[in-house]
C-alpha cells in the first residue's frame, strides 16, 4: 500500500511506543532484583547482587523450576500427537460434527481457567476418586495445550494444499509412507511452534494448576504465588522472571526462523 | 510388512481414516473434558449438608435461581463484563496499528525482531507482570512518581488498575492472530487497490479491513475470555473490586460450596457461549 511518511511515521512511533509500554514493567522487575529494597518501591534505594546470589541458591525455586520443565514437557508432547491428528483430520477430510470437534478444542482455552479447574478437580477426586498427583496436572495440562498444536497445524496443512501427498499416493507410497516422507517434513516447523506454544501455556499456568496439582507438586508458578508477598523473598522471584525473559528469546528466535523458512517455500 | 496392509486396506476408505484420526483427541477431550463439565454443570443443581459441608445428592435450583435473581450477581456480572469489554477494545485499538506496522511497514530482518520482541514478555511469569503492575500502581510506584511533575497520581488498586493490568497482559496475544491476518494480505492486493486510485484510508477499509475481520475477532477472543475468568489479577491490583472469578473461588475454598460455585460459572460459560457462536460465522475460530 502507499504510505506516506507521516503515516509510516506515525505507525513507528505508535509501535515503539507500545514495545516501550510492554517492556517497562520487565525493567522495574529487572531494576528490582538488583534493589535493596525489599518492596518495590521507586525510585530504588540501592542497588545489591544478594538476590541473584540467593535465586541461585533456592533450592524450592530450582526444584519447581524442574516440576514446571517437566509437566509442560509432558503436556506439549500429548498436545502434540492429539494436536497433530485433529488436524489432519479437520484440514484433509469433510465429515459431520466437524464444527463440533472445532468447538471441543477451542472450548478448555476459551472457558475461564477457574471453570476447568474446579471442572477437573470435582472429576479427579469425586468422580473417579484419584488422588491429585503431578499426573492429573498433566493430563489438565495436555487439554488445553492442544488448541495451540492443532491451530498452528491446521493452518499450514490447509496452505499447503494436498497436490503432493495426492502426487506420493498416485506414485503408489501408501499412507503412512506419504505422512511420513511427504505431510510431515512440511509439517514439522508449525509443529515445533505449536510445541513451543503448547509449553509455554502449560509452563506459565496458575488457575488449573492450583485446581489440579497434588500435595507437593509445586510448579514455578505456584511456588512464585506462595513466595511473591514474602518480603525476603519478592526479590528472588524478580530474578527468577528476569532469567526466565532472558532465556525464552531463544526457543522464540528458533520457532521464528524455521516458520518464516518454511512459509517461504510452501508459499513459492 | 503389517503396515504396508493396513495402509493399503485403509488407502480407499476414508471414513475409517477420519475414524483413525479422530478417535484419540475427540475421546481424550470427551472423557476428560466434557464430562467433567457436564459433572459441573450437574453440580450446579445439587446442595451442601449444612453440617457436614459435603456435597448432596438432592436435587434443587436453589442455586441457580440465587444466582439469576440475587442482586450481588447481577451487579458483578455487569462489572466483569465491562471490565472484559474495555481490556477487548483497548488491546484492539492498540494491537491494529503495532500489527500493521509489523506485517506491512518495517522491513522483514525488522519484523523478526519484532515478532521475538511482542512475544518475549509472554515467558515472564504472569504473576511475576502482575506484580510488577501492583508496584507501578502503588502510592510510592513509577507510575505516581512519574505522573507527580504533571500533576497526575496513580489510579490506585481498583478497577482502572485491573483493566490496565489485563490490556497489558493479553495485549501480546491479541496482536499476534492480527499480525499473521495482515501478514497474509497479499501486497499485491494493496498494489491492485492504489493502482485502480484507491487512496490509503479507503484501500484499508474497503481491502484490508475485510480480511482480516476474522483475525480481530480471533484476537478479541483472548483478551475477552481470559478476563472474563480471571480472579488473581484482581485479588492483586484490584484493591475489593470483586469479579465472577473470585465469586466462584469463594464459594469452591472459603465457602466450601461446589454446587454454588458451579451455578454461578454457569454466567461465565454462558456469556462464552453467546460470543463464540456469534463469531462462530466469521471464521474467526480458525485463526486464533
Amino acid at each position: 500500500m502507499q504510505l506516506g511518511p507521516v503515516t509510516r511515521a506515525v505507525l513507528g512511533v505508535v509501535t515503539t511506543v507500545t514495545l516501550a509500554l510492554i517492556y517497562l514493567p520487565l525493567f522495574v522487575v529487572l531494576l528490582n532484583s538488583f534493589s535493596t529494597s525489599e518492596s518495590l518501591s521507586w525510585p530504588p534505594p540501592g542497588f545489591t547482587l544478594e538476590w541473584w546470589g540467593r535465586a541461585l541458591h533456592s533450592t524450592g525455586a530450582l526444584e519447581a523450576l524442574g516440576t514446571s520443565v517437566v509437566v509442560a514437557l509432558a503436556a506439549s508432547t500429548v498436545a502434540l500427537v492429539l494436536g497433530t491428528l485433529a488436524a489432519m483430520a479437520l484440514s484433509r477430510y469433510e465429515f459431520f460434527g466437524k464444527e463440533a470437534v472445532n468447538l471441543l478444542i477451542v472450548l478448555p482455552i476459551a472457558l475461564p481457567g477457574i471453570v476447568t479447574g474446579i471442572a477437573l478437580n470435582n472429576a479427579f477426586r469425586t468422580m473417579m476418586g484419584v488422588q491429585l498427583s503431578i499426573w492429573t496436572l498433566i493430563i489438565a495440562h495436555a487439554t488445553f495445550c492442544i488448541v495451540t498444536v492443532y491451530n498452528n497445524a491446521f493452518a499450514r496443512l490447509s496452505a499447503s494444499g494436498t497436490r503432493l501427498e495426492d502426487a506420493s499416493m498416485d506414485l503408489g507410497a501408501g499412507l503412512f509412507t506419504t505422512f511420513r516422507l511427504v505431510t510431515f517434513p512440511r509439517l514439522k516447523s508449525a509443529l515445533v511452534a505449536g510445541g513451543l506454544l503448547a509449553f509455554a501455556l502449560s509452563f506459565d499456568e496458575i488457575i488449573v494448576t492450583t485446581f489440579t496439582a497434588g500435595n507437593g507438586v509445586t510448579t514455578l508458578p505456584l511456588w512464585i504465588l506462595q513466595n511473591m508477598f514474602r518480603p525476603s523473598q519478592a526479590p528472588v522471584v524478580a530474578v527468577i522472571a528476569v532469567i526466565l525473559v532472558v532465556v525464552s528469546v531463544v526457543p522464540i528466535a528458533i520457532a521464528q526462523r524455521l516458520t518464516a523458512k518454511d512459509a517461504a517455500t510452501v508459499s513459492r | 510388512m503389517t503396515t504396508h496392509r493396513v495402509s493399503a486396506f485403509l488407502a480407499p476408505r476414508r471414513r475409517l481414516q477420519v475414524a483413525g484420526l479422530l478417535t484419540a483427541p475427540v475421546a481424550w477431550l470427551g472423557l476428560v473434558y466434557v464430562v467433567a463439565l457436564a459433572a459441573l454443570l450437574i453440580t450446579a443443581f445439587w446442595t451442601v449438608d449444612g453440617l457436614t459441608g459435603q456435597v448432596q445428592i438432592q436435587w434443587t435450583t436453589e442455586n441457580v435461581v440465587e444466582v439469576f435473581t440475587e442482586a450481588l450477581y447481577r451487579t458483578v456480572t455487569l462489572r466483569t463484563l465491562g471490565i472484559a469489554a474495555a481490556v477487548t477494545v483497548i488491546d484492539v485499538i492498540v494491537a491494529i496499528p503495532v500489527a500493521f506496522f509489523m506485517a506491512k511497514v518495517a522491513n522483514p530482518r525488522a519484523r523478526h525482531l519484532l515478532v521475538i520482541a511482542v512475544l518475549a514478555p509472554l515467558w515472564a511469569s504472569y504473576l511475576v507482570k502482575v506484580y510488577a503492575w501492583r508496584a507501578l500502581l502503588s502510592a510510592d510506584g513509577l507510575i505516581g512518581w512519574a505522573g507527580a511533575p504533571l500533576g497526575l497520581d496513580t489510579p490506585g488498586y481498583g478497577i482502572a488498575g485491573v483493566i490496565l493490568t489485563l490490556s497489558y497482559l493479553w495485549l501480546p496475544y491479541v496482536i499476534m492472530p492480527i499480525y499473521a491476518g495482515f501478514d497474509r494480505v497479499p501486497d499485491r492486493l494493496l498494489e491492485a487497490s492504489a493502482d485502480l486510485g484507491a487512496r490509503g484510508g479507503v484501500t484499508l477499509m474497503a481491502v484490508v479491513m475485510p480480511m482480516i475481520k476474522p483475525a480481530i475477532i480471533a484476537g478479541s477472543i483472548f483478551a475477552f475470555c481470559l478476563s472474563l475468568g480471571d480472579y488473581i489479577t484482581v485479588g492483586i491490583v484490584g484493591g475489593t473490586t470483586q469479579m465472577l472469578g473470585n465469586l466462584v473461588y469463594t464459594n469452591v475454598g472459603a465457602a466450601n460450596n461446589l454446587p454454588l460455585a458451579a451455578a454461578i460459572s454457569l454466567i461465565p460459560i454462558g456469556i462464552i457461549f453467546l460470543y463464540l457462536a456469534a463469531v462462530r460465522r466469521t471464521g474467526a475460530l480458525r485463526s486464533l
